[in-house]
């Protein structure tokens, strides 16, 4: 791609845990992502940064399988790999947590943390372990603001409900964590407290590609990141050789440049 | 059960036939189908749909049941062919819903109308009568006293372990409370739908079968939309959103249990059928009211120490509507 100059984009290491390579998605006549290939290091934190209508959301469901690609292949630790479900990409160890959360208000929060993973002595659900096991997971990540993991999530905060749903990808025993915009919608101290966590998650030696548009945040925890504009990835750099004030004039800039040419196509 | 128990002793204090035994067979009697098309509507609304085919399932089965009877099957196997048959109904509500999209609601009221179409072309309108060797079975499904109320409350008590305590129960509350977010979790939505959808259909089916022979009769004007619509406001009166994730066959159980209340009492009232309707009606809006206002009462209370507590606080708003 003639954009993609050398200065722009971060060398592929022979440790990437993740590569998406030429993805291309369609949806009729609509074209959501162009040719994006996107790579994660194993154990890192990228940060995927772009306006709404980018594509970042389109990417993160095909990596996780709720969506396949037009074209383009994706290669999980040196093998390529294929997901026509969630539940065969959760399989080879990537999930997911939505900005909805997919969390189930009327259930409780140990039952939510096993949803579609429950263990069962045939018939009946194993409702005591796991409760045992929810609240032993949350302990250990440092999950303390809530009462009891017999609360309904119905009752809970938006802080609260995102770290269950973080919680519960990490209970799985996930390699890759996709967060969509974890910390839209957060006070400053609950967008502090979901920071810790994916810092945690990090340390636990899980992969994370994280989705947000405040740059700030984004800097503090991420190692790497990348924007996509218009379906494609135009910049990709270490968090250390850039800052808010570049990402934001990048966004700007092709702000700036789309109402330019409308201008100039009206006159 | 807290409007249950009110319902009673005001009639028990009013009524004095209220409390004897016929009165007690006369509830016992009338609940019996109602609880078993309420374990089903229960199933559908707690997933997030509707089913007014059953009503019309419960017209039809007998019909079938006679024909397999005819056909030289043992009655049992009839009535377990027939329950079968039946619950390709629910199928067909399931498929329509699920893969063509088309709003519950509109379904089952167009498969009901089939289904009753077809239930009066075979039957040419014309009552009949049970075939004469399945009366000895009969008298376990349905003719007895007692016998209906026995299979809606054992069927009641396997329904509630299924909903509270297995994975179907699970996924079928998340398919109701958050269907996006069930699928996002992989939960194959579309089948807990169709599942729950047949199961409804076989307890109308099982439940009409209970009635011709409660009735001695099978009758083409049995059933249709009027159970459907009693039904369905026993299981709301119990407990279960017209929304979809929330619902409790116990709930559904007592609320049955007040609709029969009300039926039997005012009965031994004296007063008629005609301002039994207003009454009825009237009532069942003051109930609602009273579970509205009573869950809001308890959403408020959770907040204050629940934590010591095993059970959730919906749990508890369950408990104290039954």
């Amino acid at each position: 791609m003639s954009t993609q100059s050398a200065e722009q984009f971060t060398q592929p290491t022979d440790d990437d845990i993740l590569r998406v390579e030429h993805i291309s998605k369609r949806y009729g006549a609509v074209t959501a992502l162009v040719d994006v290939s996107l790579r994660l290091e194993r154990g890192e934190v990228l940060g995927l940064i772009g306006d709404n209508g980018a594509g970042k959301s389109t990417l993160i469901k095909i990596i996780c399988g709720f969506q396949q690609a037009t074209s383009g292949r994706m290669v999980l630790n040196g093998e390529e790999v294929t997901f026509s479900s969630v539940t065969q990409a959760r399989a080879a160890g990537i999930d997911v947590v939505y900005q909805d959360l997919a969390l189930i208000n009327q259930l409780t929060v140990y039952h939510n943390m096993f949803l579609n993973r429950e263990p069962v002595r045939w018939p009946l659900l194993r409702n005591k372990l796991m409760r045992q096991e929810a609240q032993k997971a949350l302990d250990s990540m440092g999950i303390k603001t809530l009462k009891s993991v017999d609360q309904e999530v119905a009752s809970l905060s938006g802080g609260q409900r995102q770290a269950i749903a973080v919680a519960r990808s990490v209970f799985s025993d996930s390699k890759v964590l996709l967060l969509d915009e974890p910390l839209a919608a957060m006070g400053v101290k609950e967008g502090a407290m979901i920071l810790d966590l994916v810092r945690q998650v990090k340390q636990r030696g899980i992969s994370v590609i994280i989705i947000a548009h405040n740059y700030g945040q984004v800097l503090e925890v991420c190692d790497r990141v990348n924007l996509l504009q218009g379906g494609r990835i135009t910049y990709d750099k270490y968090a250390k050789d850039t800052s808010v004030e570049e990402l934001t004039n990048m966004v700007v800039a092709e702000y700036r440049k789309a109402l330019e040419e409308r201008q100039r196509a009206a006159s | 059960m807290l409007i249950a128990v009110i319902v009673f002793v005001y009639f028990a204090l009013t009524v004095p036939e209220f409390v004897s035994h016929g009165s007690f067979v006369n509830i016992a009697e009338y609940m019996g189908p109602y609880v078993i098309i309420g374990i089903g509507l229960v199933l559908v609304m707690v997933c997030g749909e509707i089913d007014l085919s059953v009503g019309f399932v419960w017209t039809l089965s007998p019909f079938i049941m006679h024909f397999f009877i005819d056909s030289g099957f043992p009655t049992l196997l009839a009535i377990v062919v027939s329950v079968l048959v039946c619950s390709l109904i629910g199928l067909l509500n399931g498929v329509v819903t699920t893969i063509f999209g088309v709003p519950s609601l509109i379904t089952t009221l167009a498969v009901g109308y089939v289904v009753f179409g077809y239930t009066l072309t075979i039957s040419h309108a014309q009552q009949i009568n049970l075939p004469a060797q399945s009366v000895g079975v009969g008298r376990w499904f349905g003719a007895e006293a007692w016998s209906e109320i026995i299979w809606a409350s054992v069927l009641v008590l396997l329904f509630h372990v299924l909903l509270r305590r297995t994975r179907w129960g699970l996924y079928t509350v998340s398919v109701g409370g958050n269907l996006l977010g069930a699928r996002e979790a992989g939960i194959k939505v579309n089948g807990i739908k169709i599942g729950n959808f047949m199961m409804c259909s076989s307890l109308g089916a099982l439940a009409g079968i209970l009635e011709a022979f409660k009735n001695d009769i099978i009758d083409p004007s049995a059933g249709q939309l009027a159970v459907v619509l009693t039904g369905i406001a026993g299981a709301v009166i119990g407990g279960t959103a017209m929304l979809g994730g929330v619902g409790t066959m116990i709930g559904m159980w007592f609320g049955m249990l007040v609709l029969g209340e009300l039926q039997d009492g005012f009965n031994l009232k004296g007063i008629s059928a005609y301002t039994y309707l207003i009454i009825e009606g009237a009532a069942i809006i003051v109930f609602m009211i009273i579970n509205t206002y009573l869950s809001k009462l308890r959403g408020s209370g959770r907040l204050v120490g629940t934590s010591s507590s095993r059970s959730t606080p919906r749990r508890k708003a369950a408990r104290a509507i039954d």
